[in-house]
């Protein structure tokens, strides 16, 4: 596998201390997405009882799959890659940590092209307080165009927004065209 | 002629009632599809059709458990086509946004969307 970084491997030991709840190499489809939905769903019936912070832990779940998936469709799409040496999969990893906090750790494929816009509109979430967040959710909501690839980096400001915190993420450079880009969201 | 439009939820997708006549829509459930567009479609075709010859009164009651950004978008689209319709004085247009007593994010977002769009919006405890 290209993508046994020596930083997701760390990654990966430092949540299986944590509960793990559920971990996933491979393509990542639509129809992967509507199996994992419901059984992380009855989980998190179980384990959280407030109800608020349940829809929290599964809302960011769901934006970042579906990151996952929209970075994983542009990337097979591309035509500019001989995907042939490639095996294009995507990570997911769900844990639960320490007083009672929740991981979403996933993994993708990415052009170096995008890299740049992609870390640009993360270190700037990153750097926004709730308030803050939510005027850029909004101003983006009302003036960015939706395509059927994406969504507008709505789900980034999102994921900052829903979990009240900062998201890790990293860049490992594979080749001269692309890389494998990681995201960690943790809930408290 | 215009036709009732009328799609069974999903796991992923909510349940659409855009019925003509009366002039009653309803999204209610999850909306949660990769594909949101593709997904919202139909429901933009109906709501142009329908803009042609509106009922006089408008009643669009939103009931989501979830929704995810890309739909959150496509509903901005739904209420600004709403929005084109009320301009043009054809029709009396309410939205009815319904949220869990417990839910403080969907009340805000049915506040948010409020803010965005010239329509008149209830927000309902269930």
């Amino acid at each position: 596998m290209l993508y046994t970084v020596i930083d997701i491997n760390t990654f990966y030991s430092e949540m299986e201390k944590d509960d793990l709840i559920l971990s996933y190499k491979g393509d990542i489809t639509q129809e992967l997405l509507s199996a994992i939905y419901p059984i992380i769903e009855t989980r998190l019936e179980k384990e959280v009882e407030d109800s608020k912070r349940r829809r929290k832990i599964f809302h960011v779940l769901v934006e970042c799959l579906q990151n996952v998936y929209h970075h994983m469709e542009s990337f097979k799409n591309n035509t500019s890659i001989e995907f042939e040496k490639v095996n294009v999969g995507g990570l997911f990893m769900m844990s639960r940590g320490e007083e009672n906090s929740y991981r979403v750790f996933t993994g993708n494929f990415i052009l170096n092209e995008k890299l740049e816009v992609l870390k640009q509109r993360i270190d700037k979430v990153n750097a926004m307080n709730a308030q803050e967040l939510k005027a850029f959710y909004l101003g983006s909501l009302s003036t960015s165009e939706l395509s059927d690839k994406g969504g507008a980096g709505l789900g980034i400001i999102d994921m900052a927004r829903k979990s009240e915190n900062k998201l890790e993420y990293q860049f490992h450079p594979l080749t001269d065209s692309y890389s494998f880009f990681t995201l960690a969201v943790k809930i408290n | 002629m215009a036709e009732n439009l009328i799609i069974e939820g999903s796991g992923k997708t909510p349940t659409i009632k855009l019925l003509f006549e009366t002039g009653s829509i309803e999204i209610s459930g999850k909306s949660i599809p990769e594909n949101s567009i593709g997904f919202y479609q139909p429901v933009y075709s109906w709501i142009d059709n329908y803009a042609a010859k509106p009922s006089a009164k408008t009643e669009i009651k939103i009931q989501l458990e979830y929704f995810n950004t890309s739909s959150s978008k496509c509903l901005l689209d739904i209420f600004r086509k709403f929005e084109a319709i009320k301009k043009t004085g054809k029709s009396e247009i309410e939205v009815l946004w319904h949220y869990e007593a417990d839910d403080e994010d969907m009340m805000e977002a049915g506040d948010d969307y409020n803010s965005l769009v010239d329509l008149t919006f209830r927000l309902i405890k269930i």
